[in-house]
C-alpha cells in the first residue's frame, strides 16, 4: 500500500529524516516509535505532502506522492490525524466531520451521511455533541473527533500522530481499542507513538526511529522483546 | 433638534454606515482566510462604480452594474493571483506594503482611464429631487436601495458561510489551515475566492452608492480608512460586529454635522480609530478571546 524508499526530508538546512525506507501493507497496523525529536512527525508530514521530500520515493498504491500537492493527497485515500488533534475549533462537531468527508463531495449527500453515521457508531460521544463547538470538547473527545474526521473520508490508509498524548489512561485504552477495531474492519493504520509499549502491543509491525534514521524494524512482538527497545523506549532498564 | 431632522440625520447615518459595514466585511473576509488586511479594499468600491458608469452608454443600468461587479471580481482574482498567491509565508508588514502598493497602482490606472472627473450613476428610481416621506423626513429612494442592497449582501454572506459547503471550507481554512489541507481543501483557492467575494461586495456597494456619493478615481482611500476603522471597531474578522460598528460610525458622523463643522467629519473616524487602537485594539464588539477565535 505504502512504500517509502530512501526518503530524505527536513526543514531548510535541518535534515530531520535521513534515508528512511519502510512499507505498509493493506490491513496492517504499523507503528513508528522513537523519542522526542526523532523525526516521527516529520516523516508523516512528508508522506502527507506538508513537508516536501528532498530525495527518495514515496509510493502510495503505486502512485508517486512526491508529485502530488498536499491537498490532493487525501483524495488518493491517504489521510493523517495530526499531532495535537488540530480540530476546527470554531466549528461544530458535525461540521468537522463534513469537512473530513470533503474528498467525497462528488459522491453525494447520502454517501456522506452514511459515513458520518458510521463515525457516530464508532465514537458515540460525538453523536451527543454534534452541534457543540469542537474547541469546547475535552482532550479525549477532540482526539476522537480528529480520528473520526480523518475516517469520514473513507481512507485507504490512515496515519495517526501520537493519538494518546495528554490523555488519561482510560481514554488511551479506549483509543487503542478503536484503532484495533479499525484494523479488524479492514483499515490500514500507520501509527506514530511515544507510548511504545501500547503501540507495539496492538501493532503488527514496527519501526524504531532515532535522529531521523530507522535503526530497528520487525514484527511488533520481536521489538517488544528486543533488549535495546526495552531499555530505550519501554523503560525497563532496571528489570533484567 | 426636530424629530424630522433627527430622522434625516439618522438615515444619512444608516446610509453611510451600511457602506462602511460592507467595506469592513470585505476586510474581514480576506483577513479571516489570510490574516492580512487588504488595503486595496476601497479600490473595489471605486472600480465597481466607475466601470458601471463607463458601461452605461452601452448597457441598461442593471446589466451595467452586473457586468461591473463581475469585472471587479475578476480584477480581485487577478490581484490575488499576481501579487499574493506566490508569496510563501509573507510577513504581515510585507503584505501591508503589497496591498498598499496594489491600491496605489489601481488608483493610477483609474486616473489614466477615467481622469479626475467626478461621475455618478443615475438614480435607480426617480432622480435627485424625488423623495419619499418617512416619519416626516424626506428621504431619497436611493437611500433605501443602499441600505437594502447592503442588508441583502450581509444576509447572503451569512448564508453563504454558514449553509454552503464552499463557505464551510473557507471557514475551515480560517480556523485551521493545516487541518484544512489534511481534509483535501486547497487554502490557496479559498484565498482567491475571498478576494473575489470581497471585490464583488465592494463593487456592488460602489454602484448603489454612486448616485448619492458620486464616484471618483481616489474615493477608495477614504473608504478604506473608514472601513478599516469599522472593522477594528467591530472586532477584526467579526462581520456581525462590523455591521453594528458601521452603523454606529455612520450615525456618529451624521449627527456630528449638527455640532462640529462639516470639514471635521472625516477627522472623527480617524480620531475614533486611533482611540480604539490605543484603548481596545480588539474592538468594542469583539472580545480579546473572540479575536483569537476568528469567525466570519
Ligand atoms: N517546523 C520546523 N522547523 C524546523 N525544524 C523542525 C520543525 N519541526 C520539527 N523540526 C525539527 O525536526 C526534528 C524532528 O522533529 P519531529 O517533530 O519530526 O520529531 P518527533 O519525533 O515528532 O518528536 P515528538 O515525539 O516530540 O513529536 C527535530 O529536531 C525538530 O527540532
Ligand atoms: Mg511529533
Amino acid at each position: 500500500m505504502l512504500k517509502i524508499r530512501n526518503v530524505e526530508s527536513g526543514y531548510g538546512k535541518i535534515r530531520a529524516i535521513r534515508q528512511v525506507s519502510m512499507h505498509v501493507e493493506p490491513g496492517e497496523i504499523v507503528t513508528i516509535i522513537g523519542a522526542n525529536g526523532a523525526g516521527k512527525t516529520t516523516l508523516l508530514a512528508t508522506i502527507a505532502g506538508l513537508v516536501k521530500a528532498s530525495s527518495g520515493e514515496i509510493l502510495f498504491g503505486g502512485q508517486n506522492l512526491g508529485a502530488v500537492s498536499a491537498p490532493k493527497i487525501p483524495f488518493l485515500g491517504c489521510v493523517m490525524v495530526p499531532e495535537g488533534r488540530q480540530v476546527f475549533a470554531t466549528m461544530s462537531v458535525e461540521e468537522n466531520l463534513l469537512l473530513g468527508a470533503h474528498v467525497l463531495h462528488k459522491e453525494g449527500r447520502a454517501a456522506v451521511e452514511g459515513l458520518l453515521e458510521h463515525q457516530y457508531q464508532l465514537f458515540p460521544v460525538l453523536r451527543d455533541r454534534k452541534t457543540q463547538l469542537a474547541g469546547t470538547l475535552s482532550g479525549g473527545e477532540q482526539q476522537m473527533l480528529a480520528m473520526a474526521r480523518a475516517l469520514s473520508s473513507r481512507p485507504k490508509m490512515v496515519m495517526m500522530d501520537e493519538p494518546s498524548t495528554g490523555l488519561a489512561p482510560l481514554i488511551v485504552k479506549e483509543i487503542f481499542q478503536i484503532i484495533v477495531r479499525l484494523r479488524d474492519e479492514g483499515n490500514t493504520v500507520l501509527l506514530v507513538e511515544q507510548n511504545a509499549k501500547a503501540a507495539l502491543a496492538i501493532a503488527d509491525r514496527g519501526y524504531v526511529l532515532e535522529t531521523g534514521k530507522v535503526i530497528l524494524q520487525g514484527p511488533a512482538s520481536d521489538l517488544l522483546n528486543n533488549r535495546d527497545v526495552q531499555r530505550a523506549y519501554l523503560g525497563r532498564e532496571k528489570i533484567d | 433638534m426636530t424629530a424630522e431632522l433627527f430622522v434625516q440625520y439618522l438615515f444619512a447615518g444608516i446610509t453611510y454606515g451600511s457602506i462602511y459595514a460592507i467595506v469592513a466585511i470585505g476586510f474581514n473576509i480576506i483577513y479571516n482566510t489570510t490574516g492580512i488586511i487588504n488595503f486595496a479594499q476601497g479600490e473595489f468600491v471605486m472600480l465597481g462604480g466607475m466601470i458601471a458608469i463607463s458601461l452605461l452608454p452601452l448597457l441598461p443600468l442593471p446589466l451595467a452594474i452586473g457586468v461591473a461587479v463581475a469585472v471587479t471580481m475578476l480584477i480581485g482574482a487577478l490581484m490575488e493571483m499576481i501579487f499574493i498567491r506566490w508569496l510563501k509565508n509573507p510577513s504581515v508588514l510585507r503584505m501591508i506594503i503589497i496591498t498598499i502598493g496594489i491600491s496605489i497602482l489601481t488608483r493610477e490606472a483609474a486616473i489614466h482611464i477615467w481622469g479626475e472627473n467626478i461621475r455618478a450613476l443615475p438614480y435607480f428610481v426617480g432622480n435627485e429631487i424625488s423623495t419619499i416621506s418617512i416619519l416626516g423626513a424626506r428621504i431619497s429612494p436611493q437611500v433605501l436601495w443602499v441600505v437594502g442592497v447592503c442588508g441583502v449582501m450581509v444576509v447572503f454572506l451569512h448564508l453563504f458561510f454558514q449553509a454552503t459547503s464552499v463557505g464551510r471550507e473557507m471557514r475551515a481554512c480560517a480556523a485551521n489551515r493545516m487541518a484544512a489541507i489534511l481534509c483535501g481543501i486547497n487554502p490557496r483557492n479559498m484565498v482567491t475566492l475571498s478576494f473575489v467575494l470581497s471585490a464583488g461586495m465592494g463593487a456592488l456597494a460602489g454602484c448603489v452608492m454612486s448616485p448619492i456619493t458620486y464616484s471618483q478615481y481616489d474615493m477608495g482611500t477614504g473608504l478604506a480608512i473608514k472601513g478599516f476603522t469599522v472593522a477594528i471597531l467591530g472586532g477584526l474578522g467579526n462581520s456581525g460586529g462590523a455591521v453594528a460598528a458601521g452603523l454606529l460610525l455612520g450615525a456618529i458622523e451624521a449627527f456630528s454635522v449638527s455640532v462640529v463643522p462639516l470639514a471635521f467629519k472625516d477627522a472623527i473616524s480617524i480620531a475614533i480609530l486611533l482611540l480604539i487602537l490605543f484603548v481596545r485594539p480588539h474592538g468594542i464588539f469583539g472580545s480579546a478571546e473572540a479575536a483569537r477565535l476568528k469567525t466570519f
